[in-house]
């Protein structure tokens, strides 16, 4: 359904994006995830046919985006990472404008935005610019769904939102999803990388992997462990000099190290003890997306 | 679909608390309080009088120029050092100082000395009140002339000065044509261009730019509802200035709404290549600003072209409101009629045609 192949871009002397590729099948819920500034804005911006790339084509449906890009705008939809709906007409207003552009109806498509809107159809008086973030982030899903695209496009749509909107957001792409729509989303919390069928991880403009999450953690090789102690500061500096660790980053609370092997563990133990560390905690853990995320090429 | 957009933005303009009173209110308070407050008309000019003789004919001389209704007399100086001081203070405009021997002089030898003296740091106030007292002086010297048969003198050179078109030397008439064409400018180039880079800086573009919608007609329906609102203005200020200063249009209305329906094109098309260049509120209004003071100040609504230096004049001719401004002036002033000022009517349709074409490129190129 959406076909990126070798995509690159370059503003001025930054290069944006770097010979991306990827695929994305019909239904699927396919998710780019890298923290802010790694390029997936820009590659959002190329797929939606508001920037031209350097190199590399993108067909949307078999259709190219540098040719066909009318007939593409007329299929899918657009959420960008701000909020773009007019704040001064009402939520009903939007969604009705939104329709009527892609000469369509809200009564047309209801069934796609119902449980969505429903939330918001409360307020359907209330202009867009004073409603919270959470239903904000509804009304711009419901307007980008509103005329039935093939394939939709959200650029960061949990960033800034609560946890509890968040899980709600993702229930309903699920619902969307075995509507039949294929979803592109991009997101830089690891933690929702699970929730998506296949997954890219983007650093610096390239995909480093393009997989399934469970696969792209299988197919960490490497031994994990987690370590605490009481004088965190300290126990980083320290684990990083250690021989046996071959690097080590703090992860909220612990400090998640790559070692050789299992075996290595209570000798590291005894060395921190030497150093006057208290309360030291040293256990192996299965790697999560974030960690494949910093271990990977 | 231009069918919905413009219902959108005509939505958005109403909603907003500002805007629709803003487009009532401004030429209401441009053309009601801008040609009074402006008005460069010379009356009461203050006058300190030296009357050296005190006799019947200066008492009369003096009778005449306070009756002329342009002056009133501020005092009687008994020496002209004394009427300086009153300068000094502002109290005064001018001077006039009869010499001693004022009507023996013209009785003996049929001549006579007055002295007039303006304060000329109101260039205009000073010079035109000068050359009015020595009209009213003028006058009474003829009268003189009459009166007491000077046969052997030769007869003076009568000047009748006849202000064509502005009979009255009203400054009035000269500028309200001006502040209609000044209305015009703001509302069609400020108010589209605005719009158009509010939607860019709030994102809302970039989600039409996703939609379907032409870029054409997008561009459309951010013009129509603003050349609707110059014309309504445009209407609102040919009402006042029928109504308010008895000021008929004496070319025919006609006249004024064609020039100004190709102005409004090329206004506006000035605004859209302002706005496809700003990326701000901000950067849009002062390159606005910019160039509107451009427009107005290098063209013949303040100074007559003809008055500028010759590189300033060609500034001016490549400035359409030049043309607009005076095509409206004369239509107002002199009756023209549009096949009158055919030449203006093309420079402006050329004027329009090439700056929408401009807009055009350079929204594409910015694409």
């Amino acid at each position: 359904m959406v076909k990126v192949e070798n995509i690159s871009k370059a503003f001025k002397k930054v290069q944006a994006l770097n010979d991306v590729s990827f695929h994305a099948e019909k239904g699927e819920l396919f998710g780019i995830i890298g923290p802010d500034g790694a390029g997936k804005t820009t590659l959002f911006r190329i797929m939606t046919t508001l920037t031209i790339p350097d190199n590399g084509s993108v067909l949307i449906n078999n259709r190219s985006i540098l040719k066909d890009y009318m007939e593409i705008r007329k299929n899918i939809g657009y959420m960008p990472g701000r909020f773009a709906l007019y704040q001064d007409l009402t939520v009903e207003e939007n969604l009705n404008f939104f329709a009527s552009v892609f000469n369509t109806t809200i009564e047309e498509n209801y069934h796609l935005v119902k449980g969505i809107y429903s939330h918001i159809a409360p307020f359907k008086n209330r202009k867009a610019g004073k409603l919270s973030g959470g239903m904000k982030q509804k009304l711009a899903l419901s307007c980008a769904l509103i005329h039935k695209p093939e394939v939709l496009f959200l650029d960061e749509p949990t960033t800034g939102v609560d946890p509890v909107s968040r899980k709600e957001f993702w229930d309903m792409l699920y619902d969307l999803k075995n509507m039949g729509i294929t979803i592109i989303v991009s997101t830089p919390y690891m933690d929702e990388a699970s929730r998506c069928d296949r997954i890219a991880l983007i650093k610096n403009g390239a995909f480093i992997d393009v997989d399934t999450p469970e696969n792209i953690i299988n197919n960490f090789k490497q031994t994990l462990i987690a370590l605490k102690a009481d004088n965190m500061r300290q126990l980083l500096k320290d684990v990083r000099k250690c021989s046996q660790i071959k690097s080590a980053f703090a992860f909220g609370a612990e400090i998640h190290a790559v070692i050789d092997d299992e075996d290595k563990i209570e000798d590291i133990n005894n060395q921190l003890k030497n150093l006057d560390h208290k309360n030291i905690e040293i256990y192996r853990i299965s790697p999560a997306i974030e960690d494949c995320y910093i271990w990977s090429r | 679909m231009l069918k919905f957009l413009l219902e959108k933005e005509f939505k958005q303009f109403m909603r907003n608390p500002v805007m629709p009173r803003m487009v009532l209110i401004m030429p209401l308070v441009m053309m009601i309080i801008f040609p009074l407050a402006t008005n460069r008309q010379v009356q009461d000019i203050t006058i300190s009088i030296v009357d050296n003789d005190k006799s019947q004919y200066s008492a009369e001389l003096i009778n005449k120029i306070t009756s002329s209704g342009y002056f009133i007399l501020s005092d009687y100086s008994s020496n002209y050092s004394d009427a300086l001081k009153s300068i000094e203070k502002g109290d005064t405009y001018i001077i006039l100082e009869i010499e001693k021997d004022f009507e023996k002089n013209i009785v003996k030898e049929g001549a006579a000395n007055v002295i007039i003296s303006a304060n000329a740091v109101d260039i205009f106030k000073g010079s035109v009140g000068a050359s009015f007292l020595s009209n009213i002086i003028y006058d009474y010297s003829l009268e003189l002339q009459e009166k007491l048969a000077f046969i052997n003198m030769a007869p003076a050179i009568n000047i009748i000065p006849l202000n064509e078109f502005n009979q009255t030397l009203n400054y009035k008439n000269f500028m309200i044509p001006a502040i209609m064409v000044m209305l015009v400018t703001m509302i069609t180039c400020f108010l589209p261009t605005l719009n158009i880079v509010s939607e860019k800086e709030k994102g809302t573009m970039e989600q039409i730019n996703v939609t379907p919608v032409n870029k054409f007609i997008f561009i459309l329906s951010k013009l129509i509802p603003y050349l609707i609102m110059g014309i309504i203005v445009f209407t609102i200020c040919i009402i006042i200035t029928k109504f308010l200063y008895h000021l008929d249009a004496k070319g025919g209305v006609l006249s004024l709404y064609i020039f100004t329906l190709v102005y409004v094109f090329v206004s506006s098309g000035l605004g859209l290549i302002i706005s496809n260049y700003s990326y701000s509120m901000q950067q849009a209004m002062f390159v606005m600003f910019f160039f509107v003071m451009i427009l107005f100040f290098m063209s013949n609504l303040f100074t007559p072209v003809a008055y500028m230096p010759e590189w300033g004049q060609w500034i001016a001719a490549f400035n359409p409101l030049k043309y607009y401004g005076h095509a409206v002036r004369s239509i107002y002033l002199k009756g023209a009629v549009f096949s009158d000022m055919y030449r203006e009517l093309i420079i402006l349709v050329i004027f329009a045609v090439v700056l929408n074409i401009l807009a055009v490129l350079s929204y594409k190129k910015n694409e």
